[in-house]
């Protein structure tokens, strides 16, 4: 690993600012910066730490919303969210081993955007916003691709905040090795209606399964989905599973993910 | 009541303290004084003619004290492989050299064609970094696939070996014909095409060696992450680097994990040794995760078609099989000898087959070499025997059960000489298949399937009856068989003049609990207290000339010696006893630490008799000499052969296709057992790597040769909870008829009898689901694997 400046502001403003100067990278948990640049593959004179700015630590809850702090870890989230938001704790206590979840953020999941990552589905079926050091960003209008978002250079994300539905359930299927999500579904029932987010699976990342939202939003029960099929064309092939594999995932997760919200 | 000390008893793991409280010493824990880092520089190409090195920019980096090319060492000599195996039509295997670092060519993605030497570690891997870059190496098509590589003589892995076979091999070869006519004939035939998984053996701790010089003598040092620190001496001194073996002490520590991969001696041992001496500085080299992905010996990599012929009643009348078995690009120490005679010998089973004939080509590849990986060999056999086995079952609607015992060698047919050249000293088959029945409740399987199926789950059941050849030794036996070392083991017991006990032994305890077992003898033997007795392993300097430990040979031959070494004391002891008690020496009894005349109440404690020795002033010292320590080398007359049956449940998801393995049942026979709780952690972690291999763990090449499974995010390792709780029962017990101890070894039978109760489960599952076109899976059985099989 290459040698690099660290600085750890306590406030956004500060975060922003060390941002902007010269050749700088944001820092949350650093369980995908760390191991790229051990790697060689990433690197910046320096590093800019957020897990030291409390206004970006913490869960909240109110008026049917769920506000997390960007450097809050998975660990607390699962401890937090329990009560308020149950299948978003279950998710984030899922995702990796303890040593991960005390030290990964949901700020820094949402930012990687990670194609196999569990916390952008919940976001997307949410219809969570995120907030950022200068405006809000809907769930559908932030995850644009693989390892793609809306964020732009120096852009930081301060909060999320999920609406919390009605009923809702995470099935993560995971990769043998890995353990991240081979494929992942996320239902959220809604007084409005279903939405249904999918990771792990589509060659273009998180995306929404439309067809079956609508089927849901009609009748909220697996049979719902028995006569839908899920199109192989843009899934991932890789060693773990094949196209139609995954495609397969989809539906039967989240058959499971509705019968068990 | 069990035993609380000696023979027999659940002794708790005195090594496991330092290990599970971080005070264990490790070759990477060490730090001299001086010492330099060595950093590999590696080929990221599978195959390549390298046009040049400009070493200069690299030379001048901050820090760098030496850089090495295989130029440097093409004087020296190659690391060789311990078996010469021959062809069916007679010629020797091809061998190509091996050098320390690779020259002219290289040959598999991870061959190390260059090292740097530098002050600090990071110093030396950016000069590393910079040599790399100042390579020129011309990409050649990389040489993957075994048959297309058999097939192809325009592309090379050696230049020298035109069809990439290191040898053709048939065992035995004579049998063929009289086995194809029973083929001809056969009223059934069973043909079953399979791949038994290349698999990384990811020992915890990756390979570390430091090499240091003493200019003041000329010795060298070798620490160094070995099983067996007395091969590795004489490999690198004798083949390698020239160096007379009385001039190089070389030290295994403790060892975190070998599972094979550390018996072999590789080419950083050499390196760190001459960059030692033309530094005169210590050196060391830690090898990274992703080094130990591309450049230990991995294991397995077979690819064979068995053919089984049988009465319709189920009784076999021969098996048949053709392995392709991958070599990689080099031939490593035993690579030659685990896809022959560890295979080959083993592929009669615990059956009374009489015809069986064996085909094994190796081939050159460009990926990393193969070689002994727990069981070695073994676990190839077996799985191929007991997936045909059970695939013949199903299509003569047979119970696998009722098939496995109408073909069992029955108890009286011990001594056993089997049509594939071993025989078989002892054993009972039957027994082990009944206390497996029993344990396993297989009569309440079906109640247990009910409940699945209320699950949306597939249950299935799955059987292997395995056998093994192990306690790896008789060297009469070996030595007809190719070997170019013997296999006995050594031991010296020193009894210390107040009563405590050094035992410096030739086995090497790696993780399996040496520093617990042999004491437990000890103890018994010499009827002193465990704590007293302690075991030197690991140090070629202090220890008598053994070879290591790997095959499940540490009791069975190291132990043995150790015995007789035992043997050896107690006569001497009787000697002293009887001029102290003023007897003859034939009237001295020895029983529970005491000398005693026969009839009498004088007696001398071993403690006595040992500080006599030490302070002779009361000695027959005209007739005995002082001291008390003996040497005992053995060689045992046989392998030893445990052998067991295994019963596997899995629940299987047919919509995901996922298989978790619910339900583990082992009845072993391993002889006698010196410590219970020792060997169920030696079953639980072989079926364990069993299961890994079943179910889960795969190494892929693509077809350039670039490893696809290069690290732990796409090698999916066993973990805790894809494992059941084992049930491991050991009653049935035939000791060995051929060592004191009648002792059989146990360290390798839970990756050889698994992987086939595993698959035999999945497909068992299958078909109780009505899913019946699916006849085999390969390993792994993927979720992803097993849903296109009931899709395909």
């Amino acid at each position: 690993m290459q040698n690099f400046d660290f600085v750890k502001p306590s406030t956004i403003a500060e975060a922003v600012k060390a941002l902007n100067s010269g050749d700088a990278q944001a820092l949350s948990g650093g369980q995908t910066l760390i191991a790229t640049m051990k790697q060689g593959l990433a690197g910046a004179e320096t590093l800019v730490s957020l897990t030291g700015i409390a206004e970006m630590k913490g869960v909240s809850s109110a008026g049917g919303k769920l506000s997390i702090g960007a450097a809050t870890p998975h660990a607390t989230v699962a401890r937090e969210a329990a009560s308020a938001y149950p299948a978003l704790a279950k998710l984030a206590g899922g995702i990796g081993d303890p040593q991960v979840r005390n030290r990964g953020t949901v700020g820094g999941s949402l930012a990687n955007n990670d194609p196999a990552a569990c916390y952008p589905s919940a976001a997307l079926a949410s219809g969570a916003t995120i907030v950022t050091d200068r405006r809000e960003i809907a769930a559908d209008d932030y995850f644009q691709g693989l390892f793609a978002t809306a964020l732009e250079e120096g852009e930081i994300i301060t909060k999320v905040i999920f609406p919390i539905p009605e009923k809702a359930a995470y099935i993560k299927f995971e990769q043998p090795a890995s353990r991240f999500a081979l494929t992942g579904v996320f239902v959220a029932k809604f007084a409005g209606g279903v939405r249904v987010a999918v990771t792990g699976a589509s060659n273009d990342g998180v995306f929404r399964w439309t067809e079956a939202e609508k089927a849901l939003s009609a009748n909220f029960s697996p049979t719902a989905l028995s006569g839908l099929s899920v199109d192989a064309g843009n899934m991932i092939t890789d060693l773990h599973g094949t196209a139609e594999y995954r495609a397969n995932l989809v539906k039967v997760l989240t058959a499971r993910a509705v019968g068990a919200a | 009541m069990p035993k609380d000390y000696g023979i027999g008893a659940s002794s708790k793991r005195r090594e496991d303290v330092r290990f599970l409280t971080g005070r264990g010493q490790y070759t990477d824990d060490l730090s001299i004084q001086g010492q330099a880092h060595a950093v590999m520089v590696r080929s990221n190409v599978a195959h390549g003619k390298i046009v040049s090195i400009d070493t200069s920019a690299a030379a001048a980096m901050p820090g760098v004290l030496a850089v090495f090319t295989g130029e440097d060492f093409k004087d020296v000599g190659g690391n060789p492989a311990g078996w010469l195996i021959k062809s069916r039509n007679g010629e020797p295997m091809r061998e190509p050299k091996r050098p320390v670092l690779a020259h002219g060519k290289v040959r598999h993605v991870g061959d190390a064609y260059a090292a740097v030497i530098a002050e600090t570690y990071e110093q030396a891997k950016a000069a590393a970094q910079q040599l790399a870059d100042d390579t020129v190496i011309d990409e050649l098509p990389a040489i993957i696939d075994m048959k297309a590589a058999a097939a192809d003589a325009s592309n090379r892995v050696h230049d020298e070996i035109p069809d990439n076979i290191c040898f053709d091999w048939g065992w035995i070869e004579d049998n063929r014909a009289a086995t194809d006519a029973v083929f001809k004939s056969a009223p059934h035939v069973t043909t079953l095409e399979l791949v038994n998984n290349r698999l990384v053996p990811n020992a915890m701790e990756p390979r570390a060696s430091i090499g240091e010089y003493f200019p003041g003598t000329g010795d060298y040092k070798l620490t160094t992450t070995s099983q067996n620190p007395h091969l590795t001496r004489l490999l690198v001194a004798a083949f390698v680097m020239g160096i007379p073996e009385n001039k190089l002490t070389v030290v295994a520590p403790d060892v975190g994990g070998g599972f094979g991969s550390k018996i072999y001696h590789y080419g950083e041992e050499a390196l760190v040794l001459a960059a030692a001496k033309k530094l005169a500085r210590p050196v060391r080299w830690t090898a990274e995760r992703s080094e130990s992905f591309l450049s230990d010996a991995h294991g397995r990599d077979h690819v064979t078609k068995i053919e089984l012929a049988c009465e319709k009643d189920g009784t076999f009348l021969a098996f048949r099989t053709e392995t392709y078995a991958n070599v990689g690009a080099y031939l490593s120490n035993f690579s030659t000898a685990t896809p022959t005679f560890l295979h080959g010998t083993l592929m009669a089973g615990p059956y009374k087959v009489p015809h069986v004939y064996v085909n094994v080509k190796t081939i050159f590849t460009n990926t990393a070499p193969v070689d002994a990986y727990r069981g070695a060999g073994r676990p190839e056999a077996t799985f191929s025997l007991e997936r045909v086995v059970d695939k013949m079952c199903r299509e003569l609607n047979l119970d696998p059960f009722e098939v496995r015992r109408k073909n069992f060698i029955t108890p009286d047919m011990f001594p056993y000489t089997t049509p594939v050249g071993l025989v078989y000293d002892t054993g009972n088959y039957q027994a082990t298949l009944a206390k497996a029945i029993e344990i396993a409740d297989v009569a309440g399987f079906d109640k247990r399937a009910t409940e699945s199926k209320a699950r949306g789950k597939l249950r299935g059941m799955g059987l292997s009856t395995w056998i093994e050849a192990c306690g790896i030794a008789p060297s009469h036996l070996v030595g007809v068989l190719g070997s170019r070392v013997g296999l006995y083991d050594a031991a010296t017991v020193r009894v210390n003049a107040t009563g405590n006990i050094s035992v410096m032994v030739g086995a090497h305890s790696h993780g399996q609990g040496h520093e617990t077992v042999f004491p437990q003898i000890v103890a018994e033997r010499l009827g002193v207290p465990e704590s007293s007795v302690e075991i030197v392993h690991g140090d070629t300097s202090k220890i008598p000339f053994g070879m290591g430990s790997y095959g499940s040979r540490s009791l069975a031959v190291c132990g043995v010696a150790m015995n007789k070494a035992i043997d050896k004391i107690v006569a001497k002891g009787k000697k002293i006893a009887a001029h102290m008690l003023e007897a003859s020496e034939g009237d001295i009894t020895f029983e529970d630490g005491k000398f005693s005349v026969a009839g009498t109440d004088k007696a001398k404690t071993f403690g006595e008799i040992a500080f006599s020795a030490y302070v002779p002033h009361n000695y027959p010292l005209e007739t005995l000499e002082p001291g008390l320590e003996e040497t005992a080398f053995y060689d045992p007359a046989n392998f030893t052969y445990p052998a067991g049956a295994y019963i596997c449940e899995v629940e299987l998801d047919p919509d995901t296709g996922k298989v978790d393995v619910v339900a583990f049942h082992c009845a072993d026979d391993f002889g006698n057992i010196m410590n219970p709780m020792i060997v169920e952690g030696q079953v639980h972690g072989g079926v364990g790597q069993g299961i890994g291999q079943a179910l889960l763990e795969n190494t892929v090449y693509d077809e350039n040769g670039q490893l696809l499974t290069g690290s732990f995010m796409d090698y999916a390792m066993p973990r805790a909870a894809d494992v059941p709780f084992y049930n491991v029962d050991y009653s049935c017990q035939t000791p060995c008829t051929h060592n004191p101890l009648g002792v059989k070894g146990c360290g390798e039978a839970g990756a050889i009898g698994s992987p086939p109760a595993v698959v035999n489960a999945v497909i068992d599952a299958l078909h109780r689901g009505g899913i019946t076109h699916v006849s085999h899976i390969n390993m792994p059985v993927s979720p992803g694997r097993v849903w296109q099989a009931i899709n395909g």
